[in-house]
This record gives C-alpha cells, structure tokens and sequence, in this order.
C-alpha cells in the first residue's frame, strides 16, 4: 500500500498521512477538474452547434487555467451584511464535504485514503456536510435569491438521499460488505461479475437479479444527478430565475472553491456508482499486466479503468444536462416520492426476499 | 396503475429522443465563426464607412447638401486662373482647393445618399465597417489632401487676387482718385487675418484623416 511506502520513504507518519490525504487531490480532483470545466463548455457548446472556447491552448484546453489565474487575481468581495464567519467557512466546508468523500473510494487495489469497513456509509454521511455548507453560503449571504436556493438545495438534496440510501442498501444486501475496497475487490474478473450484471455469485438468483439491479442503477444515476444539484435537477443553482443560488455573492477564490466542490461531487458521485455496480477500478476484460507478466502495470491500467468510468458517467451527466429542461419544484419532488422511493422499495424488498432464500 | 408505468416510460423515451437529438448534434459542424479572425462575406452592395477619393474631387458640394443628417462638411477655395489642378479621372477640370471635408461617421446614417449625386464617383462606401472610437472626437474623419499651410497659403492667394482685381476694377473705374487705390490693399490685409483662425484644421482630426487614407 502506499501508506506503508510513503512511511519507509519518510518515517514520519503524520507526514506520510499528508502526503497520502494530498495524493487524491492532485493527481485526480485537480486534474479531472481543469478537464471537466474544459468538456462540459465544449460539450455544451458542440451541442448547441457552437465552438466554445478556442483561443487559449488547442481548442481552448487551457481556458480553466486561465480561469483560474483570473479567479485567484480577483478581489475577494464580502458584502456588508452578511454573517461573516459562516460566509468565510461555507466555502471550505463544502469543498471539504465533497472531498472526504474521496477518503474511503479506492483509486486502484493499492491505493485507498482509508480503508475503513465503513466506507459507503462514511460517503452518505459526509455528503451530509455539503448540505451544510450550502445552507450556510445562502443564509449568510443574506441575499433573498441566495437563500431561497440553499433552502431548495437542502430540500432537494435530503430527499433525494432517501432513494441513494436504499439502492445502496440494495447492493450491501447482496454483497454484504459496506467497504468499498472490498465491493470493489469482489466484482473483479469480467464485467458479467459486475454487480449491474447480477453480482459475482454465478446461479439462478444472478439471472433475477440483472433487470433488478438494472433498475436500482437508474434510480441511483438518477437520485445522485439530483444530489450533486445538475440538470434537470439544478432548481438550486437556477441560474434563469435564481442567479445561481447559493453561490450569487461569492467572488474570486471562494466562488473558485463551489466551483471545484461542484465538479469533485460529480465525480464522486460517480465514482461511487461505478465502485457499487460497475465494479470500480477492474477492469471488464482482464489486464494487460496479467497478460504480459508485468504486475506494476495492473494498479496503472487500474487507475485508468477508474477515471475512465467516472469520467464517463460525468460526461453523461453533461450530456443530460445539455438535452433536459428543468424541473419544477413540485415535479421534482413528485419524481423522488412517486417514482423513485417507491421503485426502490419494491426493488429491495424483492432482492431481501431472493438473498433470504 | 396503467397511468403511472404510463408515465415512467413517456419518461425515459422522451429523455432517450431528446438525448439522441442532442447527440446529434455534438457532430453537426458549427454554425459560428470565429469572428475577429474569420469573417462573414459581406453582402455585394453592403454600407459601411464612407471614403473620399480627394484625387477626384472638384469640391462640388453635392454630398453635403444630399445628406440627410447633415455630417458632411465642406469648404472650398477657388484657384487661381493661373493654377491648374488637373483633371479627375472622368475628365472634370477641377477649378476648388477643397480646404475643408469632413464627415462625421458619429452622425453618419449609412444611407448611401451623398454617393449618388457625386459627379466624379469619388465618394464612396468601403467595406470597412470595424472603427469604433473611445471619443466621440475621433470619428470626425479628414479626408483633405492640403496641409494647414497649404490652406493658409491658397486662402491668402486668392484673397490678394481679390484684392487686386478688385483694386484693377477701382483702379479702372475712378482713374483720378488716387485715394481709392490704396483702400483695397487695406481690405486683403484684412480679409487674410479673419481668414487664419478658420483655416487651422484642429489637429486630432488631421492625423486621423492621414491615417485613415494610408490604410486605404
């Protein structure tokens, strides 16, 4: 593991344990942020029969860049009523929520922040913080706008968690683990070993499985595009009707961190719907390093695997984004408690009936 | 029942056609350009910013008094009969040093009316339609030829031939009156230091009419 590596090189361990908690940031959350920005404008824009972004870099890849310099020489504007200390924590909790999660999701077989039994359960309960966090940016804010959208976001975010959990519930069900190194672990091999394909456990329950679990990852895809605040669920950020919410009165870094907060959730979440039923960081045919006898080349190939899936799922999430109207409220919340909470009701009381046979 | 799996599935068709729409789309070749660096073609008989070919102007005052808005100004000295100013490029002998024509694009409505009037086709509309200005100042463009000195030079000229002819006419009608002759003399002093204040173009504008005939 990279813990024990990084403990030899140094013989520190409070230092080692930095270095490990930084290790997630900069080599995936940073990166993958710089990019996503850069596809989700150029998606839209070919979408939409435009260009995008093209003058800075190869077809503008450089443009996040740029706007991050700009974002970092901004003046940091605090209006003169808002509640100081919340509107100066907010930004970091948020920031902070999104990335723990990012804590127990295991980048490749080597490499885990933490590798706690708890795992899933830890990513439900931090997300936790970034509902406190926006709801803090829009009280202190005090702006009508600002708080109206931290006020839906919490609304949206809360219920939309209930169908989360129980899907998750669905998945630990049948595998029995909340560990998320060990899901991950158990879903290797080929993708017919994939829990969206019935789990590893070749028999008869496999085959009842496959449209239930289909079922489940839809709610689950659906519910998390919800949680994370996009399209068709973005009422939150609005920015037609609400100015963007929550985030109207932060300027330079702090509007920099809801930013980079918003992107890590999207591919935290979607790293956490590829760990429970896309089978993580394997790979769906086998690895090349088996293959030619190279076992360094298997946790590389594995961390490709890993944000190829996630950022697959964030490019759908931009595709959707890109095709949807938003919702109204009042349809919003009839999609999560008509639709989804019921589905997976019925989706996990027949699964808890088949694993009790 | 019937109406809740109903709606599930409108659900996902309607967000499958709308995504297979949109996916279309991502290779459907932009329908933008890049604007500063490439640019549309023009229509063929499109109106932009007026020019003013100074080697074809005879200094008629036909723009200025076809103009709507009036933001062509022009002003216009007669030349000597012993200078010659050639001929434009139709064949019209020029006979005015045209020491003043100035059009205010700020006023300018685009309507192409003084282009039609002008004798020599020497006013005329370019394709240059990108010359936005800071100050309101600046879009006063110059177009004459003459140099300040030139004007001076050309108004006091004309003023001394006045002023001798004049001087021949008194001269020839009261022969007797030695008085009389010197008189005129007087007025062309005159007539030359009321003309030097309104002859000095002001100097922003100057540049930017030189300017602007280079590009062109």
């Amino acid at each position: 593991m990279i813990y024990d590596f990084l403990y030899n090189l140094t013989g520190s361990e409070i230092l080692s344990m930095l270095i490990q908690s930084a290790i997630p940031l900069f080599l995936l959350v940073l990166p993958f942020v710089l990019v996503a920005v850069w596809l989700e404008r150029k998606v839209s824009a070919h979408m939409q029969d435009r260009l995008g972004p093209m003058r800075v870099g190869w077809h503008g890849w450089l443009q996040t860049v740029a706007d991050l310099v700009k974002l970092i020489q901004k003046e940091d504007i605090v209006a003169k009523e808002t509640d100081k200390p919340l509107f100066n924590i907010a930004p970091v909790l948020v920031f902070a929520g999104s990335y723990a999660a990012f804590a127990v999701i295991p980048l490749t077989s080597i490499f885990i922040g933490s590798d706690i039994d708890l795992g899933i359960f830890f990513i439900v309960a931090v997300s936790g913080l970034v509902v406190a966090g926006i709801l803090m940016a829009g009280w202190a804010s005090n702006n009508k706008y600002s708080l109206l959208g931290a006020m839906r976001s919490v609304a949206q975010i809360i219920s939309y968690e209930i169908p989360t959990m129980l899907v998750i519930l669905i998945v630990v069900m049948i595998t029995g683990t909340l560990n998320l190194r060990t899901l991950s672990e158990m879903q290797t091999g080929y993708f017919w070993n994939w829990m969206i394909f019935g789990g590893p456990d070749f028999g008869l329950d496999k085959f009842i499985f496959i449209p239930l679990m289909f079922i489940a990852f839809l709610i689950i895809y659906i519910s998390t595009l919800a949680e994370v605040n996009r399209t068709p669920f973005d009422i939150p950020e609005a920015e037609s009707e609400l100015v963007s919410g929550y985030h109207t009165e932060y300027s330079g870094m702090k509007f920099a961190m809801f930013f980079l907060a918003e992107y890590a959730n999207m591919f935290a979440v979607s790293a956490v719907v590829s760990a429970l039923f896309l089978g993580g960081y394997q790979s769906p045919f086998g690895y090349l390093g088996n293959l030619f006898n190279l076992p360094w080349l298997i946790p590389i190939e594995q961390f490709l695997w890993f944000t190829a899936k996630g950022v697959f799922f964030v490019l759908v999430q931009m595709w959707l984004r890109w095709t949807l109207p938003r919702l109204r409220v009042d349809q919003l919340m009839a999609v999560c408690w008509k639709y989804l909470i019921p589905i997976a009701f019925v989706d996990l009381i027949i699964v808890g009936l088949i694993t009790v046979i | 029942m019937k109406e809740y799996l109903l709606n599930i599935w409108k659900a996902f068709s309607t967000i499958f056609i709308g995504m297979k729409v949109t996916f279309k789309h991502l290779f459907v070749p932009a329908v933008t350009i890049q604007y500063p660096d490439v640019k549309l073609e023009l229509p063929e008989r499109e109106r932009n910013r007026l020019y003013v070919n100074m080697d074809d102007c005879i200094g008629c005052d036909q723009c200025a008094r076809a103009c709507p808005v009036d933001c062509i100004t022009i002003e216009t000295v007669k030349a000597l009969p012993t200078e010659d100013l050639g001929k434009t490029s139709n064949g019209k002998k020029k006979a005015l040093w045209v020491t003043q024509f100035d059009i205010d694009l700020a006023k300018c409505c685009y309507c192409q009316l003084c282009v039609f009037p002008c004798p020599t086709e020497c006013i005329y509309m370019t394709d240059v339609y990108e010359f936005s200005e800071y100050q309101r100042q600046n879009l006063v463009y110059t177009y004459i030829t003459l140099t300040p000195e030139e004007i001076i030079e050309k108004k006091s000229n004309l003023a001394k031939f006045e002023a001798e002819k004049a001087a021949k006419k008194a001269a020839a009608e009261v022969k007797p009156v030695e008085k009389k002759a010197a008189e005129p003399k007087g007025n062309g002093q005159n007539a030359e230091n009321i003309l030097k204040p309104n002859s000095a173009p002001n100097p922003p504008a100057d540049n930017k009419g030189n300017e602007t005939q280079k590009e062109n």
